[in-house]
């Protein structure tokens, strides 16, 4: 490695990189932890072993857990059909996977809000039926869905489209049906990477916002996400304590999710050698 | 599905039951994002012609949201540039030395994104805010932060951060640094060797990152809302002005989120051209 470090501008790259993750995010993320631990375990609980904090952790990782396991099969679907099959508008299809990255969060709420109301679309007819999404918990997780699935399908795409069919061959011709083919051999190879999509739509779905509190309505105790009462202790209580109280419990999920998404990355390397 | 072409089979024609199988797993796919993606992105544009061309005019030309526009304008033309640099700071010092805790800063690097955006803006209040571990110096000297542009500029950079060197830092591992050190033997200098030899190998994933950083920056809503203050004309950016809008006027709401949405489209268009075109300079 001696040769390695011979280029200048070590300094002055590092130094700024640091400079900026300094200022933007360790700083922000140590005054955030220092508060939290400020208050003290007593302290901590006192913020949030509130029924209504309780209610909306029990809402934003419950709902968030769901989301993410419907993405999962609904992205395995989807990046199956578009890295298996030719078809019409294939390329349209993959474009749009996109769109819950890049459409701004806050459009994404009002829209959805707008289909299921009761005069939307979709809520002029479901509602009818007793299918009520808007206001309710199941429009939390209809959001929380939305802004999930392109984190399971963008993982899964390389992984499938670089899978040679020489195992898939070898199995078929020991006579195992396509179903065998699928559950015994595609399903076991691709575990580590659909567990990182899950695990990335997990991530995204628990802090999610924009396009939540729109559609959830907001209602005391029964569609209040935990982010909406971050921003409901700032801005309409000045209670930093009790929105940090809160934050560090939604930081610690997302450190202990980038820990266990690092996990799965070092198995599915594994996972490629040993293959 | 007449659609439905031969696909990677495996022992010849497929059976009918294959056939079947994938008739019903491509119809379902295309359901699942015509569900999914396409109705609440149509619902969008029907919600804001609803009420007519000339009501849609009038909506996004209300002072109000000509001064989100603006600010919204401003606050990316100053955090995409900042993340543009870091990002290039940060591959350069990721991908051409070796030093400790490098693991460390690539993962703080990635750390933005995992955060929610709420969580994101309540920590810079705790900083720069008015009782915050900086703003009680700031304030008192003339600088606002929070519930201003900085604030916006700030919370927006945090939220953006990875999406530059996320994409150079893959790229120029892969490339190395053999052509860096052959121009340094050259006698070239530190800036020449970025500007001539670094930057033309990495300037299409650059675009890229700068392409989807600055899609996030204009539509950020949760940690800017976080540190806006929601003053109308001064400290709404677009997507803090739709959602104002959203409690008052259901279509000049919607006629302002059309807006955002084609930038949207204009910015997954330029994304799939991209990849079309230069696929194999984003190392994708």
């Amino acid at each position: 490695m001696a040769t390695r470090n011979v280029l200048p501008g070590f300094r002055l790259s590092t130094g700024y990189t640091l400079a900026v993750l300094g200022s933007c995010v360790l700083l922000p993320l140590a005054a955030l932890l220092w508060t939290a631990f400020e208050l003290g375990p007593s302290g901590w609980w006192a913020q949030i072993g509130t029924r209504r904090v309780l209610a909306s952790l029990r809402l934003s990782f419950g709902a968030a857990l769901l989301a993410a396991s419907i993405d999962a099969l609904l992205g395995l679907l989807v990046a199956w059909v578009l890295v298996r099959y030719r078809f019409a508008f294939r390329r349209v299809c993959d474009a749009l996977v996109d769109l819950p990255f890049a459409l701004p969060t806050a459009v994404a709420g009002i829209s959805l809000t707008s289909l299921y109301a009761p005069n939307g679309w979709l809520g002029s007819r479901l509602v009818p039926l007793g299918i009520e999404v808007a206001y309710t918990r199941l429009g939390v997780l209809l959001a929380m869905v939305f802004v999930g699935l392109p984190f399971v399908v963008r993982t899964l795409q390389p992984v499938l489209e670089s899978m040679e069919s020489d195992l898939e061959e070898a199995a078929y011709t020991l006579g195992a049906s396509p179903w065998q083919r699928f559950v015994r051999v595609l399903l076991p190879l691709l575990l580590p990477t659909l567990l990182t999509g899950f695990a990335l739509a997990l991530a995204r779905a628990i802090g999610e916002f924009g396009s939540v509190v729109f559609i959830s309505g907001n209602r005391l105790f029964r569609t209040e996400i935990a982010p909406y009462l971050i921003v409901q202790k700032i801005d309409s209580q000045y209670d930093y304590r009790g929105a940090a109280a809160l934050g560090a419990v939604m930081l610690a999920a997302s450190l202990l999710l980038l820990v266990a998404l690092t996990g799965l990355q070092r198995w599915s390397r594994r996972w490629a050698v040993s293959r | 599905m007449a659609a439905v072409a031969a696909a990677i089979s495996i022992g010849g024609r497929p059976s009918w039951v294959m056939r079947t199988a994938r008739t019903l797993l491509v119809t379902g796919a295309i359901a699942v994002l015509a569900w999914l993606l396409v109705l609440p992105l149509l619902a969008i544009f029907a919600e804001a012609f609803r009420q007519g061309a000339a009501f849609y005019l009038d909506a996004i030309r209300q002072p109000d949201t000509i001064a989100a526009v603006r600010l919204t304008l401003t606050v990316a033309g100053i955090a995409v540039p900042l993340n543009l640099v870091f990002g290039l700071a940060a591959a350069w010092s990721m991908t051409h030395f070796d030093f400790r805790g490098k693991a460390l800063l690539g993962a703080l690097i990635d750390l933005p994104f995992s955060i929610s955006p709420v969580v994101a803006g309540m920590m810079l209040i705790l900083v720069y805010g008015k009782e915050g571990w900086l703003g009680r110096w700031l304030e008192p000297h003339g600088v606002q932060v929070i519930f201003a542009l900085p604030g916006l500029v700030l919370a927006t950079v945090l939220v953006t951060l990875p999406f530059v060197a996320r994409e150079l830092i893959p790229l120029m591992q892969a490339q190395g640094s053999d052509q860096e050190e052959a121009a340094l033997t050259l006698g070239a200098g530190g800036w020449q060797i970025f500007f001539r030899v670094t930057l033309p190998r990495v300037r299409w994933a650059l675009l890229y990152g700068v392409l989807l950083c600055n899609a996030r920056a204009m539509g950020e809503f949760g940690a800017v809302y976080v540190v806006s203050g929601h003053l109308r004309g001064v400290t709404n950016t677009l997507p803090l002005q739709v959602d104002q809008l959203y409690q008052e006027n259901f279509s000049a709401a919607f006629a302002v989120a059309s807006l955002l949405a084609l930038l949207t489209v204009l910015t997954l268009g330029i994304k799939r051209l991209m990849e079309w075109r230069h696929g194999d300079d984003l190392n994708h």
